[in-house]
């Protein structure tokens, strides 16, 4: 409930639409229940009274109530649905900016289908909670209170003996709801095992077929399969009973007011129209009565998924900017200080990922970081522009301690071409410009020439205007990883990070692309992540990384003199090979 | 060539449409009454049931019009007749008819529950099963992310729609028949101004069907193109941060946002339309029976009675309208979903074998495990073949290929690799490297010239055979979310837990796995992402140990894996490689130089073919290769 007294705060730019939306839908109501108030008036006054003119007179009245009604009904329908596409709309807005506004941190706990899921289904749960809410969600309460106030009107003794009904119904509908919830949320787990079984067998595919696995599989999702429509169905069998108990208790006071209703009016207390005026304001608040169960559905889903939004709302960007946060001048020398950094990731503060580094990288020179997987490597560089920051000590880009710095100040001298190649959808010419929206067309093909690129952007169909696939499906790993290379080049940054950029690249294109960046680079500062070896020799200094801590530094001359670690490395991937091929 | 459609294929295609009439292919036009058929159709192993539930609705329907008819009675004769005994009874006879009504209706209701559960679950798992039958291209083409969204959305359209009761809308629909006839049993008068009413509803409800649809298919467009913005910009997350261009992606984001409340709000409000207009038809029709009914009960040509019989039958001859379009939107929704899914279901699976093989292809696991120590077919019976039978001689004989037709990808590739070596390919990127073991698996079927094992061309052994016989450890591992152990056992299924453990141990990843919370039964989570590229890698080589193949595919993965692991990764593949025929695709220095050959690819062409020594002697394409790695190295 808390979680959704949040989101009601996005409701509020609405008021004024679902007030409209509530009074229109006042209106329909005192129209609907108008209606058989003078149907009884045709019977009792008109016919009985066998005056032809009150019955057409009437019948007229009727016709302009309905028409108002309908009208009412519109508008109440109009307005609903602004209000609930608004606040679908403003949901997805602010959890949009919100995501963009994260850290990496903040991503890396939330996952990005969790995000999707977030965007989508869970707003459109909470948008329908609103629309229904306010169309028939309203409704019932509404007509309820009419009809009961109408009852009483026609005849309070019998109004009285209608209430254990009406209070019955009450019950029925709240108890059904509150037991309802748990029953969706086991379903809600069934459905999300069946969506990993069918996922894990659209994404591991070749595996499977590789390993004739298709009959098992089908027997992970057949048992998937039938957990799921076991739920289903207990959930069903329940709401499917609501609407037959709801029906016959309307029945039984229908014949309560026969039977009570038949005796007082041979007794001369009670007219015949009165009778048929009451059976229909029962028959009234039955329907209204019934489209409220189907909402305990939306309920249900719709404060479920409100949590799940409001988490992503409520959730604080890791690295925050300090309110007085100063800018890097426009051009920096580009050194890279690490004094005594500690880093570990959220949530695991047991697994240190960085401990006690001090190091530098030096201006406009190549400096190497290398190591085991979870040696933090990624880690390290990934302090410099802010994407993570440091639990303690400094990181400083000349002298400036990164944190006291605007992060988009940071970003304006680095480029950084990450570990897993992202590339969007457009042209490989838009891909490569994304890094500097404004890049000529000069710009774009001397990045592309850097980043050893050229060669088969125009060996493709459309050269430079080529469409990029969805997640870059017409292009190699090796290609992507150059576009990605390129990009990052357009900006022409201070400090260049290379994230194990080239790991997806056959080793002779590799040292090809390091020759043309050495070249294109030449005067700025190279930060280069690897974990191959040949891909390091010639930095001008090289940090080897090991559980977190650095175990050497130094050229790579050096190293293979005083490192047993850098020399270990070296034999496994390349030393005995280059004495036994020279 | 192996393309053309045989038959049989056709026989094992209906078997999974079940009922679902004739195979059709994929279709744009969306045709909501054919997905709708089609939808029904899961509902016809269910007849008996089903025929049931009709006779207990229909029951139902019947008895709830006896409850207006008595409350009539009840007003006219026995409180307009002063009767008390009448009355009574009339009330005792109502309470029976709607007690039998709604109890009707509530086990009606519970067992269609049922019934539509396991419908919904039977088309859950053709579609499941179906996907598995699709050729590898299908998924090649076709981006997981974006696939999978599309699949749980429409499943989950679906379900919607059914969960909501289709059966109320079916007793309404019977009811609205009955209500017709016993009103023309009663008073042929009142009666026919429902006649009125009907073409008046049927006219309003065609035209908002028709808007609305337009309206939800843009919307459903407009939806489509704001999921695929932000997946991409949610997966792209890190880049955009990097290159500070969350301004723009928020204002594209921001557009298409807008596009899409715009959509909703015109669709919806053509959908929401309905609801009023049937209302106000119905108060239309009361109005109508009420002052036609007076005029006619002043001449007394009826009574009062029957006009309140007739008003109550008149709302409930509405109700079912105004279900339909309240559960309006989700029926649309539910339609187009089927259509996708169907679309999926109708695509043509994996190339046909030949007739013969199509036994063998059906029931691979018995026909394989049948014929384990014996066999090759007579002409007449299925051709079976078995596991032991593959020695791991493999030849590739001028073959060529292409994934898009006129642009071969692989030209003349022709090799013989006898049993139990290792080869190496080695060539630049794009080469065609991973293109040579995708036709070794039949994943994609080769245009021209022969594969050989043993001997036979693959082309004549069901595909299943071709692919047992090969292990494959791929550059992307693949785990599911399952535990440590049934990852390993994914490799042989009926290995025991023992075996399994053998296997991690030959694999060197035993160690790890005890350090795990909960060493071997430790759950790996959504694509593993608790466990470093290493270690996964050494999980997936476990696996293929445990699958023991004649010939193995080693997609080699040094990028992200660590040294130490690497090592032992290295060890691992050794042991495993040990006395199989192994085609590895080569990234590593020592794999290359300890291959037994080493073919060298460029353009889909052989270029070089020898060892280590011979080809560097040579000074050819290979040696400048190889030479590059080290260049500016001098030690």
């Amino acid at each position: 409930m808390n979680e959704f007294g949040k989101l009601l705060r996005f409701a509020r730019p609405y008021r004024k639409t679902a007030l409209f939306s509530f009074v229109a839908l006042v209106i329909v109501v005192t129209c609907d229940l108008a209606v058989p108030r003078l149907v009884g008036h045709i019977i009792d006054q008109g016919i009985r009274q066998r005056d032809l003119h009150t019955v057409l007179s009437t019948s007229a009245l009727m016709l302009g109530i309905s028409a108002l009604s309908a009208l009412a009904a519109v508008l109440n329908s109009v307005y609903s649905i602004r209000v609930g596409e608004g606040i679908a709309r403003d949901l997805r807005e602010s959890i949009f900016i919100k995501i963009q506004n994260f850290s990496y941190g903040n991503v890396d706990q939330f996952s990005t289908a969790k995000l999707m899921v977030r965007l989508t289904s869970d707003t459109a749960a909470v948008q329908r909670l609103f629309q229904m809410s306010l169309r028939l969600g309203s409704r019932a309460p509404l007509s309820m209170i009419g009809s009961i106030a109408l009852m009483f009107v026609t005849s309070k003794t019998l109004a009285l003996t209608m209430m254990p009904i009406f209070i019955v119904g009450a019950v029925v509908i709240f108890f059904f709801s509150t037991k309802m919830e748990p029953f969706f949320r086991t379903v809600q787990q069934r459905l999300d095992r069946l969506n990993t079984v069918l996922q894990e067998n659209i994404a591991g595919a070749r595996l499977i077929k590789a390993f004739v696995r298709g009959k098992y599989e089908t027997e992970r999702f057949e048992t998937a399969n039938d957990n799921l429509a076991q739920e289903n169905v207990k959930v069903m069998r329940i709401m499917a009973s609501m609407s037959p108990i709801l029906t016959m208790l309307i029945n039984i006071g229908i014949i309560v007011v026969v039977w009570l209703g038949g005796l007082q009016s041979i007794q001369g207390d009670l007219t015949l129209g009165q009778i048929v005026a009451f059976t229909n304001y029962l028959m009234a608040t039955l329907h209204p009565l019934i489209s409220m169960t189907q909402l305990s559905n939306n309920w249900a889903n719709g404060l479920a998924s409100s949590k799940r939004i409001a988490e992503v709302l409520d959730a604080e960007p890791e690295v925050a900017e300090l309110p007085n946060a100063s800018s890097l001048p426009q051009t920096i020398r580009g050194e890279v200080e690490f004094d005594h950094v500690y880093f570990h990731y959220n949530g695991d503060t047991a697994l240190k990922v960085l401990e006690d580094i001090c190091t530098r990288a030096e201006a406009r020179k190549v400096t190497a970081v290398l190591g085991a997987t979870g040696s933090g490597k990624s880690s390290l560089v990934n302090l410099i522009p802010r994407f993570y920051d440091a639990r303690s000590g400094k990181v400083n880009i000349d002298s400036n301690d990164v944190r006291l710095l605007r992060i988009s100040s940071i970003l304006e001298h680095i480029a950084i071409v990450p570990q897993e190649t992202v590339l969007f959808s457009g042209t490989v010419r838009d891909n490569i410009r994304y890094g500097k929206p404004d890049a000529s067309d000069e710009e774009v093909l001397a990045a592309a020439v850097a980043a050893h690129a050229n060669d088969f952007i125009m060996d493709m169909p459309e050269h430079y205007e080529t469409h990029i696939e969805e997640r870059g499906a017409n292009l190699s790993g090796g290609q992507k990883q150059r576009i990605a290379i390129a990009r990052a080049l357009i900006t022409k940054p201070s400090i260049l990070i290379l994230d194990d950029a080239t790991s997806a690249i056959d080793v002779e294109t590799e040292t090809k692309i390091h020759a043309a960046i050495a070249k294109a680079t030449m005067g700025i500062t190279l930060i280069m992540v690897a974990q191959r070896i040949s891909t390091v020799l010639n930095a001008d200094k090289i940090i080897v990384l090991d559980e977190g801590r650095i175990v050497a530094e130094g050229t790579h001359r050096e190293l293979l003199k005083k490192s047993p670690i850098y020399k270990e490395i070296y034999d496994s991937q390349l030393g005995a090979g280059v004495r036994h091929g020279l | 060539m192996a393309y053309e459609t045989s038959p049989s294929i056709q026989d094992v295609r209906t078997s999974f449409q079940r009922r679902g009439g004739r195979p059709t292919r994929y279709e744009r036009a969306s045709d909501p009454r054919k997905a709708m058929k089609r939808l029904f159709g899961y509902l016809m192993p269910f007849r008996q049931p089903l025929l049931l539930i009709v006779f207990f609705v229909l029951l139902q329907s019947l008895l709830g019009l006896v409850g207006p008819y008595l409350l009539g009675s009840a007003i006219d004769k026995s409180i307009g007749g002063k009767d008390i005994n009448g009355l009574a009874r009339n009330a005792v006879l109502m309470l029976i008819a709607y007690f039998l009504s709604n109890s009707f209706n509530l086990i009606a209701n519970r067992k269609m529950a049922i019934i539509s559960q396991n419908a919904l679950k039977n088309l859950r798992r053709d579609l499941f099963v179906h996907i598995q039958w699709l050729p590898m291209r299908f998924f090649d083409t076709n981006p997981a992310g974006g696939l999978m969204s599309r699949l749980t959305n429409d499943i989950d359209a679906i379900n919607q729609a059914v969960s909501q009761n289709i059966i109320s809308l079916v007793a309404g629909v019977i009811t609205m028949s009955g209500i017709l006839v016993s009103m023309f049993v009663l008073n042929h008068w009142l009666a026919l101004t429902s006649l009125i009413v009907i073409p008046i509803m049927y006219f309003f409800s065609n035209f908002v069907a028709k808007y609305t649809r337009k309206g939800f298919r843009e919307l459903q467009k407009e939806l489509g193109d704001l999921n695929a913005i932000a997946e991409e910009t949610i997966s792209g997350f890190k880049v955009i941060k990097a290159f500070r261009r969350n301004d723009s992606a928020i204002e594209t984001f921001k557009r298409k946002n807008e596009a899409v409340y715009k959509a909703a709000i015109y669709a919806n409000s053509y959908a929401l339309l309905l609801m009023p207009l049937t209302g106000v038809i119905g108060s239309f029709f009361v109005i109508l029976l009420a002052s036609l009914g007076g005029w006619l009960a002043l001449k007394d040509l009826v009574s009062i009675g029957m006009i309140a019989t007739f008003i109550n039958y008149a709302q409930n001859f509405t109700q079912p309208l105004r279900q339909i379009s309240n559960l309006y939107n989700s029926i649309q929704a539910a339609l187009a979903g089927a259509e996708r899914v169907f679309e999926i279901i109708d695509m043509d699976p994996e190339i046909a074998e030949e007739p013969r093989l199509e036994e063998a292809k059906t029931n691979p696991e018995t026909a394989i495990r049948v014929n384990e120590d014996s066999i090759i077919g007579s002409s007449t019976a299925p051709i079976v073949f078995s596991l032991g039978q593959f020695q791991g001689n493999v030849s590739f004989k001028n073959v060529v290929f292409g994934y898009l037709p006129g642009k071969p990808v692989i030209k003349n590739f022709d090799v013989d690799i006898s049993a139990g070596l290792t080869v190496a390919l080695v060539g630049p990127t794009g080469a065609g490297k991973t293109t040579i073991t995708n036709l070794l698996m039949r994943f994609y079927e080769i245009d021209e010239g022969q594969i050989l094992f043993d001997g036979v061309d693959i082309r004549t052994i069901p595909k299943e055979v071709v692919r047992r016989a090969i292990g494959l450890v791929l550059q992307d591992t693949f785990l599911f979310a399952d535990s440590v152990l049934e990852n390993i056992r994914f490799g042989r299924l009926d290995a025991t837990d023992e075996e399994c453990i053998e296997a991690a141990k030959m694999a060197e990843v035993d160690h790890f796995i005890r350090q795990l919370p909960e060493g071997y039964q430790t759950n790996l989570s959504e694509r593993a992402s608790n466990l470093s590229q290493g270690q996964r890698q050494l999980l997936s080589i476990a696996r293929a140990i445990l699958a023991d193949p004649a010939i193995l595919i080693l997609d080699e993965a040094t990028s992200s894996v660590d040294t130490r692991t690497e090592i032992r990764i290295q060890r691992a593949l050794l042991r495993l490689m040990h006395g199989r025929t192994s085609i590895v695709i080569a990234h590593r220095l020592s794999t290359i130089r300890d291959a037994d050959k080493i073919i060298v690819i460029d353009d889909g062409k052989i270029v070089e073919i020898g060892d280590h020594q011979a080809l560097l002697a040579k000074r050819g394409f290979y040696h400048r290769l190889y030479m590059s790695q080290f260049k500016g190295n001098e030690i």
